[in-house]
């Protein structure tokens, strides 16, 4: 069953493909990044169709995608929760709060989104906002300078805006 | 003011004219009419918020976003729709300071500018009512003294404010000033003049022979002259070259392209495209993280506006040169900033390095000729071309004009500085940045990221430049300056980025791809105080075999923080491994907990919630005290974090 490729997938690849035409390899890893961006993840049947399609034998498409960060190939949950782990995050104590955030949600570094699929938690090298370290993401909005007690109240936020 | 005067005016993409950029500021150039010089002078007006309403500016960069400046862009229409205030809200880029986030500047019709700071959402309603009261509360600074605020006198300037003093604001002129959005805010403050000069005036030659003359070097990391990269490509014949603008942003504590592309991102697409001139490229390309959303889409803007008004595209200004230029969206990899890897990932691969030679100057992108530039190089090429005496005054003799730093980790003003080359230490991170946080001591400075080294107090004078940084054993970086108190640890930072290294290394050559891992692990076993001093001396040794044996810089440079660290720290890694104990109460395994009975209210909070029963009541004395077991104890530091006192503290 897993290999079989949900039709909605398949006419989103098509359509993706169809954006990037005339097709050319080159192309890889901006196709995966809007399929990524259309799905939310690289599910495996995915690849496999999308290797089909294109004559990219799997192993090629496999590699680019795990090689880069943005990829993921697990499920994602409703919202992205991103936590700056750069060197001034560091310095300002960004492991307390990744602890903090495993903890709270029930979270290690092999399972990251929590069971009810509402947060997902994508350890990221730097935003490139270190002046307000240490500093989280969830979705597009930033929040600088958070501690514990403010990340209780930002999720308790995202829990009531969805109930 | 984009759209043709009248009739007269024949610029149109197919028909462009050569005069096009200084007709619009000065014009009408080919006719006299006096109703078009008035139409002209009138869009330079309202640009200048001469004669428009109020006019409110709100620094919308990433971090002032991520200091709420979002929820303050709101509560300001809120409350001015409230009161039936007349104002223009705009979203200006960020002028660097980032301590003082969300900037907002209030600007009336008449020329006076109030800069206030950290104006949270909760805060706009007092910064409106000290506004029009004419006081002072939450002022950082003014633009020019008009008599506006009642208490002026007490407030400095903006250029003097401490963390403007020392600088030398080329580059970042624009920044936090003109609306990153609109083509035309570039243009009325001097913008595409450069570019207008370069096509209507100089050949590739006499562009790179400028750039030359000027001493710009690669403000990316390696400090290579830019002229004679230019010249390299230049000088290779093929009828397809490609310039590529590198905008991948991936060493931590680096800030300064993302502010440049989002608050001036024409200025770096100016550069770009009198770069591919100068080579003779005709496909341009910007590389740029698709993490950071907003730096991609100011720079995907500006280049749609330039190609809608032919300052891209064919026959760019009547010039017989085209050019075409794409934003492509980099996945991430610290490796990108390898030249060579960088090309892999444009070509859809996976991002390694190749050996050098055949360098991308001759064979770069699909294996043609290929120049790579990153953002900030290209931020300095206009101003080159208009006023190479204004870069080539500051700086030293071999690294001229200026360069910024971005300033963060344990310092009370943080953010982007751009000082001239030469600018010591010091001065950065004590009259610029302001010193330490809670005026505590200073321990060390990170330089350089991930490749760079940690300088101790007595590197504090030198001044700042290609050669000075390599004659004392460390790199320029991109320019992340991380400061370091006592309450961080060395060990840990070394640890940190060779963590970092590690996990980012794309693993074709072995001496990275294991010697980082085994590098690692020793320094983990310091950390956890298993560590002897003969690691000390395998370290070195097999950092420096890294060095000398990787293929590329990422390699090259990942030993030098645990090589700076132990050359310049040497005394907290003995105690680290002596002593078994870290000083700044850092590394977890070398910490003990310890509860200040004064404190304790006895609770029972710490005993209820420690994962190993470590925590117990003592009864010996008759009255109730709680003790940690060091024995059970797992240093998870729970407790200590969850005490509703704070009576738990490291020793």
């Amino acid at each position: 069953m897993e290999n079989q490729v949900d039709p909605q997938y398949s006419d989103i690849i098509d359509e993706v493909l169809n954006k990037f035409k005339p097709f050319n390899k080159n192309l890889l890893i901006s196709i995966l990044q809007e399929i990524q961006y259309t799905i939310g993840y690289l599910p495996k049947a995915v690849l496999e169709e999308l290797s089909d399609k294109t004559n990219i034998p799997l192993s090629q498409i496999y590699g680019v995608a795990t090689f880069y960060h943005q990829f993921r190939l697990n499920l994602k949950g409703k919202h992205l929760i991103t936590i700056c782990l750069g060197t001034a995050c560091h310095v300002q104590g960004s492991n307390n709060l990744l602890n903090y955030i495993q903890d709270v949600l029930q979270l290690n570094d092999n399972l990251d989104t929590t069971e009810d699929r509402f947060f997902t938690l994508n350890q990221v090298r730097c935003l490139g906002t270190c002046g307000l370290a240490p500093i989280i993401k969830i979705d597009n909005d930033f929040y600088g300078n958070v501690s514990p007690t403010d990340l209780k109240k930002i999720f308790e936020k995202y829990r009531s805006i969805d109930v | 003011m984009l759209e043709n005067c009248c009739s007269k005016c024949h610029h149109s993409i197919s028909n462009p004219c050569k005069d096009w950029v200084i007709c619009k500021t000065e014009g009408p150039l080919c006719h006299t009419d006096i109703s078009c010089k008035n139409k002209i002078v009138n869009s330079l007006n309202q640009i200048m918020n001469e004669n428009t309403n109020l006019v409110i500016k709100i620094g919308m960069s990433t971090c002032g976003l991520a200091a709420g400046a979002g929820d303050t862009f709101n509560e300001f229409q809120k409350l001015l729709k409230e009161r039936n205030i007349q104002a223009e809200i705009i979203k200006v880029g960020c002028m660097g300071h980032c301590y003082a986030e969300p900037i907002v500047e209030i600007i009336e019709p008449n020329g006076s500018c109030v800069i206030y700071n950290n104006v949270k959402n909760t805060d706009v309603e007092s910064t409106l009512n000290s506004y029009f009261d004419k006081k002072t509360e939450g002022v950082l600074a003014i633009r020019y003294k008009k008599g506006t605020l009642s208490d002026e006198a007490k407030i400095p300037l903006f250029q003097n404010l401490l963390f403007n003093k020392k600088q030398k604001r080329i580059i970042l002129n624009n920044c936090g000033i003109i609306n990153p959005e609109k083509i035309e805010e570039y243009i009325v403050f001097g913008g595409y003049r450069a570019l207008s000069k370069v096509l209507t005036k100089l050949s590739p030659q006499e562009v790179i022979d400028q750039i030359k003359s000027s001493k710009l070097r690669g403000r990316g990391g390696a400090g290579f002259p830019t002229g004679q990269k230019w010249q390299i490509c230049y000088d290779v014949k093929n009828d397809q070259k490609y310039f590529i603008c590198n905008a991948d942003e991936g060493d931590p504590g680096a800030f300064m392209n993302r502010l440049l592309a989002e608050g001036d991102p024409h200025r770096v697409l100016e550069g770009l495209i009198i770069a591919a001139y100068a080579i003779g490229a005709s496909k341009g390309y910007i590389f740029v993280r698709a993490e950071k959303t907003l730096m991609a889409n100011h720079l995907k803007l500006a280049v749609n506006q330039t190609k809608q008004i032919g300052l891209l595209g064919n026959n760019i200004l009547n010039s017989d040169f085209n050019l075409d230029v794409e934003v492509v969206l980099s996945a991430g990899a610290f490796v990108c900033g390898e030249e060579t890897a960088l090309l892999a990932a444009l070509e859809g691969k996976r991002a390694m390095p190749r050996p050098r030679p055949p360098y991308p100057a001759t064979q770069g992108l699909f294996g043609k000729p290929t120049t790579i530039n990153n953002v900030e190089t290209l931020a300095h090429v206009s101003t080159i071309i208009l006023k190479n005496e204004l870069f080539t005054s500051v700086g030293t003799e071999k690294s001229k004009g200026t360069k910024v730093f971005c300033l963060a980790g344990k310092v009370k003003r943080t953010g982007a500085a751009e000082v001239p080359f030469g600018t010591t230490l010091k001065e950065l991170i004590f009259d610029i940045g302001g010193g330490i946080v809670n005026d505590g001591k200073f321990k060390a400075v990170q330089t350089g990221g991930p490749s760079g080294g940690c300088l101790s107090d007595k590197f504090l004078d030198l001044p700042l430049d290609y050669e000075k940084l390599a004659e004392a054993g460390f790199i320029m970086g991109s320019g992340g300056v991380i400061v370091l108190d006592e309450d961080s640890c060395v060990v840990d930072t070394a640890k940190y980025f060779l963590n970092f290294t590690t996990k980012e290394s794309c693993g074709k050559c072995t001496p990275c791809r294991i010697g980082l891992k085994r590098l690692q692990e020793i320094l983990e076993k310091i950390s956890k105080g298993q560590g002897n001093m003969a690691d000390l001396d395998d370290m070195n040794n097999l950092g420096k075999l890294i060095i000398n044996t990787s293929l590329c810089a990422l390699g090259q440079g990942a030993p030098n923080p645990i090589l700076t660290t132990i050359k310049y720290f040497s005394e907290e890694y003995k105690e680290h491994i002596e002593k078994r104990r870290c000083p700044s109460h850092v590394c977890a395994n070398l910490v003990d907990y310890r509860i200040n009975p004064d404190e304790c209210i006895n609770c029972g909070n710490c005993t209820k919630n420690c994962p190993v029963g470590a925590i117990n009541i003592l009864s010996l004395t008759g009255s109730k005290q709680y003790s940690i077991e060091l024995e059970k104890c797992i240093r998870c530091g729970y407790c200590f974090n969850n005490c509703p006192m704070n009576a738990i503290f490291k020793v």
